[in-house]
């Protein structure tokens, strides 16, 4: 389990957890669910279509994500984003299905793309990766501070003179990143789902926003764990077991969540004269 | 003539079927759309044709009818995006990405068992891109029976549901179950989604549901208004796309032709596109404007976004 191929995919896989742990982390606090879940999904397309002109699928991705990112934020000014957001993912898709059309793509490769094939990462796959890996913290780095305070208190950061649209088109550029990087390695699936599922239990744990970011990366990190040797273990596809364990530990942590609001609600009925709450 | 329709275009059994499937879809999905563009369920109305889809795929695997997969699929996805939670705008869209993430977990998961069955070669293709040219003209009553449902369910809760999007405290006022209004229409969605995705593929699902809505309501001020504009919009983009589906069989050198699709959803943003051009707003929404009166049914003060 731990020699040969495998070793590249374990790699990887610690890798993409970080990221997508460190991004998803705002992902969930934003509320930019389709955002992350169109741009990897619709970023496809580029890798088919850079297959189709015979260049690097890398540069495919990257061109394709970047545009979905730059479109998603341009058009969400004048219309309602939802909507948008919808658009572009499906323009993408039809360009894919076009691209493919034309080629004589052979089928698994459209599976992997979607779904991920991380038991086959070459070695030579790893620098790349790593590179965009650590571009992707620097920026969430970098925007840190004014993408909590737009997501948390609006009305402060405007009053900040903080521009929440240059923000939020920035912060999709990072999930545009964090796209090209695993993409090619991991498949749509799986980014989208690291980024939504640890970040959204790890919320549900702690309201501190460091500590809920350091557990969202843990978690992440758990379950590309644990899905892997699942994955080598039965040979059923990595996105599958890490899509329901995201699942699984967002349910502990509404759980969780739900038991200790009770017991605080308990606790304030039973001494409401002296107690002091905190949270 | 033959400049635009080239020859046996009409004398073609599978574009008929197209056109008469593409039609009912269209309009079904424009109709459910305009509601889901105005309540900002965009996300959870993609998110109902990947769930479908894994709904197909598991079908598949079992040896069950794709069309009950679809559909139970997206009912039971449905379902689960409402439970898990509805409260909140922000935990709406984080219970549409979880479903939607354990849906193509799902997915990849009988996919990949049906591939390795060698049962299904092409089932990936076939069920993530479907082509309208491939419908089969026994499936064409079912879906024409199972669109009426859902638009019948749209049609009979119209008014609470305008009313919730506008305000929920209104809404309760009278005496609506915004619960059971909710369920109702995700029902309706759920269904109209499965359908088209199982007619014209999952691609085309979204683009028809969100697509003429989203340009409709931009470019509308009463809600029949934007219904109509809504389904004809509809129905002209996918006539027009399957026109040239066919027509690019003589373009292209490779004599393939480009997918249905393609067209289509180009069309669609295209019409997207030009209905945010002020001119248009301006020019379209302006008659229309004098004869609307202040009423739950208007989307007036929907109009716009974030």
């Amino acid at each position: 389990m731990f020699s040969g191929f495998m070793v590249n995919a374990w790699e990887v896989g610690t890798m993409v957890a970080v990221v997508g742990g460190v991004v998803g982390f705002f992902v969930v606090l934003r509320g930019s669910a389709f955002p992350a879940h169109a741009i990897p999904n619709g970023a496809f397309a580029g890798a088919a279509g850079a297959n189709l002109i015979a260049v690097n699928p890398l540069i495919g991705l990257g061109v394709f994500s970047f545009a979905a990112a730059l479109g998603i934020g341009a058009l969400s000014r004048r219309g309602r984003s939802d909507a948008v957001t919808a658009l572009a993912l499906v323009m993408m898709l039809a360009l894919g299905a076009a691209f493919l059309s034309l080629s004589t793509q052979y089928e698994p490769q459209i599976f992997s793309l979607l779904f991920g094939e991380i038991l086959g990462v070459s070695s030579s796959e790893i620098l790349p990766v790593a590179v965009l890996g650590v571009v992707c913290i620097v920026a969430v780095a970098l925007l840190y501070r004014p993408l909590l305070l737009t997501s948390i208190a609006p009305d402060v950061a405007a009053a900040r003179g903080l521009p929440p649209q240059r923000l939020e088109i920035a912060f999709l550029i990072v999930i545009a990143c964090a796209t090209t990087m695993t993409v090619p390695v991991v498949g749509a699936l799986l980014i989208f789902t690291l980024m939504l599922g640890p970040s959204a239990a790890a919320q549900c744990f702690t309201d501190r926003a460091g500590r809920a970011m350091a557990a969202s990366v843990a978690i992440a990190l758990a379950t590309i764990w644990l899905a892997l040797a699942c994955a080598y273990e039965t040979n059923w596809p990595v996105g599958f077991y890490v899509s329901v364990f995201s699942a699984a530990w967002y349910g502990v942590g509404r759980g969780y969540a739900a038991w200790r609001t009770r017991l605080r609600a308990r606790a304030t009925r039973g001494e409401v004269r002296n107690v002091t709450v905190s949270s | 003539m033959h400049v635009l329709f080239e020859p046996g275009f009409f004398a073609n059994a599978p574009v008929r079927t197209a056109l008469v499937i593409g039609a009912v879809t269209a309009v079904v999905s424009a109709v459910v759309g305009v509601f889901v563009v105005v309540r900002s369920q965009s996300f959870a109305g993609h998110a109902l044709t990947d769930v479908a889809t894994a709904g197909g795929s598991a079908a598949y695997f079992f040896g069950l009818s794709p069309l009950l997969g679809f559909i139970g699929g997206g009912v039971l996805g449905a379902g689960a995006m409402d439970v898990i939670g509805v409260e909140r705008e922000r935990r709406r869209d984080l219970a549409t990405g979880i479903v939607l993430a354990t849906a193509l977990g799902l997915a990849a998961l009988f996919l990949y068992l049906d591939t390795t069955n060698g049962a299904t070669t092409g089932a990936t293709q076939q069920l993530l891109f479907g082509s309208i040219f491939t419908v089969e003209p026994s499936t064409v009553p079912l879906v024409l029976g199972l669109s009426a449902f859902a638009l019948v369910i749209v049609i009979a809760v119209n008014r609470p549901l305008l009313l919730s999007s506008l305000s929920a405290e209104l809404t309760r006022a009278r005496g609506i179950n915004l619960r059971a209004v909710s369920v109702a229409f995700m029902v309706a969605m759920a269904v109209s989604v499965g359908l088209s995705s199982i007619a014209v593929g999952s691609i085309l699902s979204t683009a028809l549901l969100i697509g003429p809505a989203a340009a409709s309501v931009r470019l509308t001020r009463s809600l029949r208004a934007s219904l109509i504009v809504a389904g004809a919009l509809g129905v002209v983009t996918t006539w027009l796309g399957i026109l040239f589906a066919y027509d690019s069989f003589y373009w292209v050198p490779s004599s393939q032709g480009l997918p249905v699709s393609f067209f289509i959803v180009s069309l669609i943003f295209i019409a997207y596109l030009i209905s945010g051009v002020p001119l248009v707003r301006r020019a379209i929404s302006r008659p229309s404007r004098a004869t609307s009166r202040v009423d739950p049914g208007s989307v007036d003060s929907l109009e716009g976004g974030a």
